[in-house]
């Protein structure tokens, strides 16, 4: 464990993105024009609006933040960065801890552009504090993180990478509560959502949105939380400092 | 030295310890390769530049410096050993080829290596500064510095202290150039070379 490393590398990754600004630009535009669009197209069902809005603002930086890392960890692979870093000094956490902080801090602007755009702009209510809307996002991007890098292991090319998004995450986002609430789902479905970490992301959400903080709040993001420990560990194993 | 596929980059990388090796064990000064007290001692710079090609070289040799705890009047001293004095704020995406690998080897250079290894340093790189960083290399090497270099090019093996030959994977033969040239009776290491290949 090293301040030093992990400070370095999320200053590198950072540094890195800086550079390109288009997709900078993207990451802080896009969720508020989507959220927009919602707003628009639930014009005649605001009730609708009102039960996803909230939790939509919280789900993007963990939709984002997989792409992202999915792409940014297969590139370390393919420049072979990741085999020069993996000989030099540096422990494996050091440099996944350095993109952990420095993707939730673009989870975090991107949470308040967001939050701000929706709760000041587009009238998304809840019930909650939008606060903690916001906190949830974070912990979200984190969870988007843990997962991109666990999944871009299994990926060669930048191809292959993307098409996780769709298999890995949309099935989680349909299944997690935020188009038909999950106790209108059938039996199966809701067994297998029960088994997916969005599903306790959306529930979380959701009871900010409903303040319903009382009933298990705390065992949702506690699951979420779990699943980036265990995600990270098992993202940490395929960072190999021997490879054939 | 040897041809491609003879197995350089597999026995560079058994040294590093980045390579899984099969069987039998590899000690470098003294200790397991890949063990984490050598990560300073040895640096190894591959055949496909390592550097990040959305930063620049300056950026680069920062990051790394940090995680190798070298201290910063290092990047200096190491851009002015690689020749890249004019280029430290260029992006390394829009670097020459030879540029390129460089800054690779500029960062290999950061932590004053005990063991350096070299996989085919200087391809695309014009003779001028093949010069150079040849006697960079000397330089080192004086200094106590072990360095190991692997090409495909026999001109460039002449100028090592000692050779080793490969070919399919296994060694042929080793020793100084003036050694090779003696056992084989030939003029020049490209002959010594298919000799000693045709007799193993």
């Amino acid at each position: 464990m090293s301040i030093t490393a992990t400070l370095a590398t999320a200053g590198r990754v950072l540094q890195q993105l800086r550079r390109d600004r288009r997709t900078l630009a993207m990451i802080f535009l896009v969720a508020p024009a989507l959220l927009a669009l919602f707003k628009a197209i639930f014009d005649n069902e605001p009730h609708t609006f009102d039960r996803i809005g909230a939790p939509m603002i919280g789900l993007f930086p963990l939709i984002m933040m997989f792409l992202i890392t999915s792409i940014a960890m297969l590139r370390e692979r393919t420049t072979g960065t990741l085999e020069r870093l993996m000989s030099l000094p540096i422990a494996k956490f050091d440099l996944l801890l350095g993109y952990a902080l420095a993707f939730a801090l673009l989870a975090a602007i991107q949470g308040g552009v967001t939050g701000a755009v929706g709760f000041g702009g587009l009238g998304v209510k809840a019930a909650g504090p939008a606060w903690a809307v916001v906190l949830l996002a974070i912990v979200n991007a984190l969870l988007g993180m843990a997962l991109g890098l666990f999944f871009s292991a299994f990926a060669r090319t930048e191809f292959q990478a993307v098409q996780f998004l769709p298999a890995v995450l949309f099935p989680q986002i349909l299944l997690g509560g935020l188009l038909v609430p999950r106790a209108q789902m059938p039996h199966v479905l809701q067994v297998v959502s029960d088994a997916l970490p969005v599903s306790y992301a959306y529930d979380a959400l959701a009871k900010i949105t409903a303040d319903n903080t009382g009933s298990w709040l705390w065992f949702d993001i506690l699951i979420v939380v779990g699943t980036i420990g265990i995600a990270l560990v098992l993202g940490a194993t395929t960072l190999r400092r021997r490879t054939a | 030295m040897g041809p491609s596929g003879s197995g350089k980059t597999t026995l560079m990388r058994a040294i590093v310890g980045v390579q899984i090796v099969e069987s039998g064990t590899v000690s470098v000064l003294g200790e397991l390769a890949g063990t984490r007290s050598l990560r300073h001692r040895v640096a190894y710079v591959t055949q496909a530049p390592s550097v990040y090609a959305d930063l620049t070289v300056e950026e680069n040799l920062r990051y790394f410096a940090r995680i190798l705890r070298a201290p910063f009047e290092r990047i200096e001293h190491v851009i002015k050993l690689v020749g890249l004095g004019g280029q430290t704020r260029q992006v390394a995406r829009t670097l020459s080829g030879g540029e390129v690998s460089r800054a690779s080897l500029a960062v290999a250079l950061l932590g004053e290596p005990e063991v350096l290894i070299l996989d085919e340093p200087t391809v695309d790189v014009d003779p001028i500064l093949r010069r150079d960083l040849w006697n960079t290399f000397y330089k080192l090497a004086d200094r106590g510095a072990s360095l190991l270099v692997s090409s495909h090019v026999m001109d460039e093996a002449s100028r090592c202290h000692e050779i080793v030959l490969m070919r399919r994977g296994e060694i042929i033969a080793t020793g100084t150039p003036d050694q090779l040239l003696e056992r084989t009776d030939s003029r020049d290491l490209e002959d010594a070379f298919i000799a000693l290949a045709e007799m193993a």
